[in-house]
């Protein structure tokens, strides 16, 4: 759906999405670095548990909601990445204690 | 960087470091007040000169001059000596002027003498069938996308809409080596004629030149539909084709990428939630705080400025946000004011930076379709309720946005009405005979934003607030 420009020469970071090295950019938003990694990444809404993916980019959706580091619904498309960040595609709604 | 602010006060707090905060900030630090930047995003710019200190499109004429315009004053604010947060969500604010924000996940309270809201707008929501499909996202999201991590579409990519931003994206997405295979415009015909009166300023404002220039480049390399009605997005699961209708014919292609853009309208949340008063402007469609011409609004203490005053576009904001600071100046400290532009000539900067404006809100004014859906599309994304939940409500008895709460929780997901509201209040104007105004908005209130209750539970407390709670 998305590809690098180029132009771009950030170091990289190296991210785990669901258990799968990914690698992103120094600077990506979680959000970004999924939709540029070609993984389905789509998550499940809390309500219907239907498929979504990210549809604003800059916080006021929601449709990014992903587990971030064992805590759930966090806005992927505010969080920069991390080295080693633990991604995990939320499926429904946050669980309990994540 | 990244901690909660290091003072309980300050004489002015501005939230939202985009061009009419960054503006306001500059002149409020200059002037020797106490100042505090609060703002969500992970760098300075807000959504027009977003990513501006980060961006890996290094090529200057990628992005284009208005991109970088940007960049001087980021960096004077960074010198300027005001105290800045960054990816710091402001979720409350209230007639005391306490400004409650989050950062890192720890909240804390902060007082200001004065606050400047710079909030911004977001997208218009465009409600059409199948807009939650994943693959359909708003023209801004790829933009955001494309500066902040250099990233373009390369599937089958479709642009609709209308506006200034979407040419502008277009632009953008071509010079990087995107791909798009179709712009559908839906701009209305009968709009052209409506924003005739309008033109002569327009054509002798900056934007005409630069539009022109920008819609031809794209022009050159994709081909582009106009007048388009009835476009829906469609797939299983994800977007797969994209219909719509055009010149007396209806057509089908494949997408897997659809960008949505009709406008931006103010971002309201906060400032409905502090309990300023806001109307329903006719033109742009949307709520406006009820402001003065130094940006204060009906909570004492509390100015806002740039788009989120009513859209005018970055130009305007710069200009609104050093209003509203030096108004703020002259309040708490006018010796220093006597030394900033005066308000004369920042007045008539305001009036030749909005020159134009009214062109572009009536020729890019959205068509009736497009704002207020039917039958199975979904106006809640959040809670994923459709027109015809709501119109059922509506027959059963809901009168307005906030008895629909009741019914049928729209507004009450996470992004608290803010990809409904406008549609919610428009179709039950509709369905009930009413004005925008007469029907109303939901009541927002704090937090603006999710926080855990782990977090508030957590924010420091004074034996005095304790007891206030504590029984017997």
């Amino acid at each position: 759906m998305f590809k690098r420009s180029d132009q771009d020469s950030r170091r990289s970071v190296h991210i785990v999405v669901d258990g799968a090295a990914v690698e992103a950019r120094e600077g990506d938003m979680v959000s970004a670095a999924l939709l540029a990694s070609g993984r389905d990444v789509r998550r499940a809404t809390a309500v219907s548990g239907a498929p979504r993916l990210p549809y604003c980019m800059m916080g006021v959706c929601f449709d990014c909601l992903v587990t971030i580091d064992g805590v759930g619904n966090r806005q992927g498309c505010l969080v920069p990445v991390a080295e080693g960040m633990q991604i995990e595609i939320q499926k429904g709604k946050r669980e309990i204690g994540r | 960087m990244n901690t909660t602010p290091k003072r309980d006060g300050y004489d002015i707090v501005v939230i939202g470091a985009g061009p009419a905060g960054l503006a306001a900030t500059m002149i409020a630090a200059e002037a020797g007040l106490s100042t505090l930047l609060l703002d969500e995003n992970a760098g300075p710019g807000g959504q027009v000169w977003r990513a501006i200190a980060s961006t890996p499109v290094t090529e200057r004429d990628r992005l284009g001059a208005d991109y970088w315009a940007g960049a001087d004053l980021v960096q004077a604010v960074r010198a300027s000596g005001a105290e800045i947060i960054q990816r710091a969500t402001v979720w409350s604010l209230d007639r005391h002027l306490e400004v409650g924000v989050s950062v890192g996940g720890v909240s804390a309270f902060v007082k200001a003498r004065r606050v400047i809201l710079a909030t911004g707008a977001l997208e218009r929501p465009f409600p059409i069938p199948g807009w939650t499909l994943p693959g359909v996202m708003t023209a801004g999201a790829a933009q955001t996308m494309l500066k902040s991590s250099g990233l373009v579409p390369d599937g089958r990519t479709v642009i609709a809409g209308q506006g200034p931003l979407l040419w502008l994206l277009a632009a953008q997405i071509l010079r990087l080596g995107g791909r798009i295979d179709r712009i559908l415009d839906t701009t209305e015909r009968r709009n052209y004629l409506a924003a005739l009166p309008h033109a002569f300023a327009f054509v002798t404002s900056p934007y005409f030149a630069k539009g022109l220039a920008l819609m031809k480049e794209v022009r050159a390399n994709v081909p582009v539909v106009t007048g388009v009605s009835e476009l829906a997005a469609a797939g299983d699961g994800r977007l797969a084709t994209v219909t719509y209708a055009a010149g007396g014919g209806r057509e089908t292609i494949s997408a897997q990428l659809l960008l949505l853009h009709q406008g931006v309208v103010p971002n309201v949340n906060l400032a409905m939630a502090a309990g300023i008063e806001h109307r329903w402007d006719d033109l742009q469609l949307c709520w406006s705080p009820v402001l003065d011409r130094d940006g204060s609004t009906s909570v004492e203490g509390i100015a806002i400025a740039g788009d989120g005053a009513g859209i005018g576009g970055a130009g305007a904001a710069v200009i609104r946000g050093r209003i509203a600071a030096r108004a703020a100046v002259e309040a708490l400290a006018p010796t220093a004011a006597a030394k900033l532009t005066s308000m004369a000539t920042l007045r008539t900067g305001l009036v030749q930076a909005e020159r134009g404006r009214a062109f572009l809100d009536t020729l890019f004014r959205p068509a009736r379709q497009f704002r207020i859906p039917a039958g199975d599309t979904i106006v809640c994304r959040c809670e994923e309720i459709t027109a015809k939940d709501i119109l059922d409500a509506v027959a059963i008895g809901a009168t307005g946005p906030n008895q629909l709460k009741a019914y049928r929780r729209t507004g009450m997901g996470p992004c608290q009405g803010r990809l409904c509201g406008l549609t919610v209040t428009e179709l039950m104007a509709q369905a009930r005979s009413k004005s925008p105004q007469e029907i109303g908005y939901y009541r927002l209130r704090a937090p603006v934003k999710p926080i855990t209750l782990a977090e508030l539970a957590a924010v420091p407390k004074t034996e005095a607030d304790v007891q206030a709670v504590v029984r017997g």
